[in-house]
């Protein structure tokens, strides 16, 4: 297969070469598929039958993959399962124990849990931001990878937002928390940065979840339209009535365009009030004023990476390689390695200023990190998040292969949460009274509740898989209508960027053309 | 320790100790300024919640757990505390200490529990009342016989049973208060004051002759 990424010989001037697949005996949509699989890009228009016979061509490759279980998906979901049930089994037990089952101590109050809490709203900052910011910028090849991003986000806040829960020492007095009317005439403390995150986290999922179903629901209508039976009538329900109506259409990119905007400060100042949560404490090594802009990039950061890694998966296993393609591996690469370049930017202005401030306490800290019994973390974090990411992502066969992807994200993410584990625990660790300097050692409970984690993510993704078309339908087609228009001069639109599906149909034009 | 007799502290076996959880709301740390063998000298100092004016223990509580009370106190209100913690790291002198387990009471620890202290429950964070119930109790006694609480009417109980009388507990409102003028003595100082806690302990360093 020849590199899809070069830019094709018969750019715009010279003639499409000539078909590889014997047009006479081929449908038109196995000469697509074909040629898409060449790479070849024309710049010719597709016509209306050729754009149905690949709306048709995607619809069924995507409720195909919903309709079918493998073994292979199977096994994953009852490994999945399996592990989750442990992870709960181990909250139950900690729960019924008490806290004192988990690692954390005086003065290290906060452990793995706060650290996975962390980490998690993090992930989740890769759906709306880069799904929004990408709408927000037109850019055409985001239409196959914003619900793959957006579903991300709303699991990786369910998680992650299930943490301040799990580290309460009386976790099922929670609510307390909730300013609800109540006969004592109690308030929750609303100068309090915990309040500040409930009320952040709160908004935020709200304003994910609306974001992930406004754009689900014409393709709910459609998957409505094929199911059967009790699927049928979910369906019904989840899909609002939609008939599409130009008034519905009308109403459903006025909705998207309002909400694209909001969720973007919603995401940035959610991860800025985690980042608070350390920020205005008086603990060394948390009382920065760089933390809230570092925070963000770094959710940001691990935020990517683990869209990409997600990304990789679902493309191998839903078989959408002709959508999600090596091009958009290639642009999110190219998005990865910027990011880690800011996010090491946000860094060394953290550790330098502290490192020159020479203050006695962030010294031993940075200490720990550099030479002490923290060092071999702090320099598996530079190493994959910073120095990996830049030797490799600069070149185009590294971000074209989705082995090498798949391996560089998931060590980034591991990184990523190295580096909230750092910033969690090794500050309070040192203090200004040398007597109460402690250390911490995680537990089993907290080491399976974070594997556990990582289980339920993959298996709300697995559930998600099956119920809702990962891709979003009604968009990539809008896309190919878009791209249609731009080629024959119909419609203005503000986007130079070629995309493959835009290829496609115009392959598929040129195979017209010549039968 | 007069501490956990009063305060119904429950405590906690070696091991939780050694990872540092035992729940001492006054600890003596020592500092050695000394420590070659045979020339060794250490100096004490006890530790307890320095009942800050402006504790940084206070606005991150979500839930008003840890509050200001209208005499000055800085109080846990046991019952509203979820346990987050948070007040643990953000309290410069580490003295707040979490329930990470129920609080055992071995025989015969059981046999003298107080009845005027609350027994924390499991998952909740404590510290350092001043024995708010000793100052209670004499302000109710003051008020029913319509007088002032006199000067060291109140005795928390790590200063009642303290020998030597190193430690004074007093009204420092009251400027002849025998607090008072220990706390305007040149030898005072008050605990990591770059914090600018307005912690209401004064240390008296050692030398000086000033006697009150």
């Amino acid at each position: 297969m020849s590199d899809p990424l070069q830019p094709p010989a018969n750019w715009a001037i010279e003639p499409p070469p000539p078909p590889p697949v014997p047009a006479e005996e081929a449908t038109p949509e196995e000469a697509a598929e074909a040629l898409a699989a060449t790479g070849v890009v024309t710049l010719q228009a597709a016509t209306e039958a050729e754009l149905d016979s690949l709306d048709r061509r995607l619809d069924e490759r995507v409720f195909r993959s919903m309709g079918s279980i493998s073994i292979r998906y199977v096994a994953l979901f009852m490994l999945a399962g399996l592990v989750v049930t442990v992870g709960l089994f181990a909250w139950g037990y900690q729960v019924y124990n008490g806290i004192g089952v988990a690692g954390i101590r005086r003065p290290v109050f906060w452990g793995f849990y706060i650290t996975n809490f962390v980490f998690w709203i993090g992930i989740s900052h890769s759906g709306t931001l880069v799904s929004a910011i990408l709408r927000v910028l037109n850019v055409e090849w985001r239409r196959p990878l914003t619900r793959a991003a957006e579903a991300m986000t709303v699991f990786a806040l369910m998680i992650g937002g299930l943490f301040p829960i799990v580290h309460l020492g009386r976790p099922w007095r929670f609510y307390w928390m909730i300013p609800f009317p109540n006969e004592r005439g109690l308030w929750p403390n609303f100068r309090s940065p915990l309040m500040w995150d409930l009320l952040a986290i709160l908004t935020y999922i709200t304003a994910s979840s609306l974001f992930l179903f406004f754009p689900l629901v014409p393709d709910l209508a459609s998957a409505r339209d094929r199911a059967t039976g009790v699927r049928r009538f979910v369906y019904r329900l989840l899909s609002l009535g939609w008939r599409g109506s130009q008034q519905q259409w009308n109403r459903l990119h006025l909705g998207m365009r309002i909400f694209t905007i909001v969720v973007i400060p919603i995401a940035v100042s959610v991860h800025s009030i985690v980042s608070w949560d350390f920020g205005v404490t008086q603990v060394e090594g948390w009382h920065s004023s760089v933390f809230a802009p570092y925070f963000v990039i770094g959710a940001i950061y691990s935020g990517i990476a683990a869209l990409m890694t997600v990304l990789v998966l679902v493309r191998r296993g839903l078989h959408l390689e002709d959508y999600i393609t090596l091009r958009h591996l290639d642009r999110m690469g190219k998005v990865l390695l910027a990011v880690s370049v800011i996010w090491f930017f946000f860094f060394w202005a953290g550790f330098l200023t502290d490192w020159y401030g020479g203050n006695a306490i962030s010294r031993e800290i940075q200490r720990m990190h550099m030479f002490g019994n923290m060092a071999p973390l702090f320099w598996t974090m530079l190493g994959v998040c910073m120095v990996l990411p830049f030797l490799t992502l600069w070149f185009r066969r590294v971000r074209t292969s989705p082995g090498a992807i798949l391996v560089i994200s998931l060590l980034i993410n591991l990184g990523m949460w190295i580096e909230r584990f750092l910033i969690v625990v090794t500050s309070p660790m040192r203090n200004a009274v040398s007597f109460n300097w402690g250390t911490y050692r995680p537990q089993w409970p907290e080491i399976t509740i974070t594997v556990a984690t990582f289980a339920a993510f993959t298996l709300l993704y697995l559930l998600f898989s099956k119920a809702f078309p990962l891709i979003s339908l009604w968009e990539v087609k809008e896309g190919w209508r878009i791209d249609r228009w731009r080629r024959e001069g119909v419609m203005e639109v503000e986007s130079d960027v070629p995309s493959i599906e835009g290829a496609a149909a115009g392959v598929t034009a040129a195979v017209e053309a010549r039968s | 320790m007069a501490c956990y007799a009063e305060n119904n502290i429950g405590v906690s076996d070696a091991g939780q100790v050694a990872m540092g959880r035992n729940r001492q709301w006054i600890r003596i740390e020592r500092y050695w300024e000394r420590t070659q063998f045979p020339d060794v000298e250490a100096r004490f100092l006890p530790i307890m919640c320095q009942q800050c004016a402006q504790a940084p223990c206070e606005p991150v509580c979500p839930v008003f757990a840890s509050v200001h009370s209208y005499d000055g106190l800085n109080t846990q209100v046991y019952n509203r505390c979820i346990g987050t913690r948070y007040c643990g790291h953000n309290c410069p002198y580490k003295v707040r200490v979490f329930n990470f387990f129920a609080p055992e009471f071995p025989a015969p620890l059981n046999e003298q529990l107080n009845p005027d202290v609350t027994v924390r429950s499991i998952g909740i964070m404590e510290k350092c009342t001043f024995c708010v119930q000793r100052i209670r109790r004499a302000r109710q006694e003051a008020e029913v016989q319509g007088r002032p609480i006199y000067d060291g009417e109140i005795q928390p109980a790590c200063v009642q049973t303290c020998p030597s009388g190193a430690l004074v507990f007093g009204n420092g409102v009251d400027p002849d208060s025998q607090v008072s003028r220990l706390m305007r003595s040149q030898r005072g100082f008050r605990l990591l004051e770059s914090f600018d806690t307005g912690p209401s302990v004064v240390y008296l360093k050692k030398g000086g002759t000033a006697r009150v």
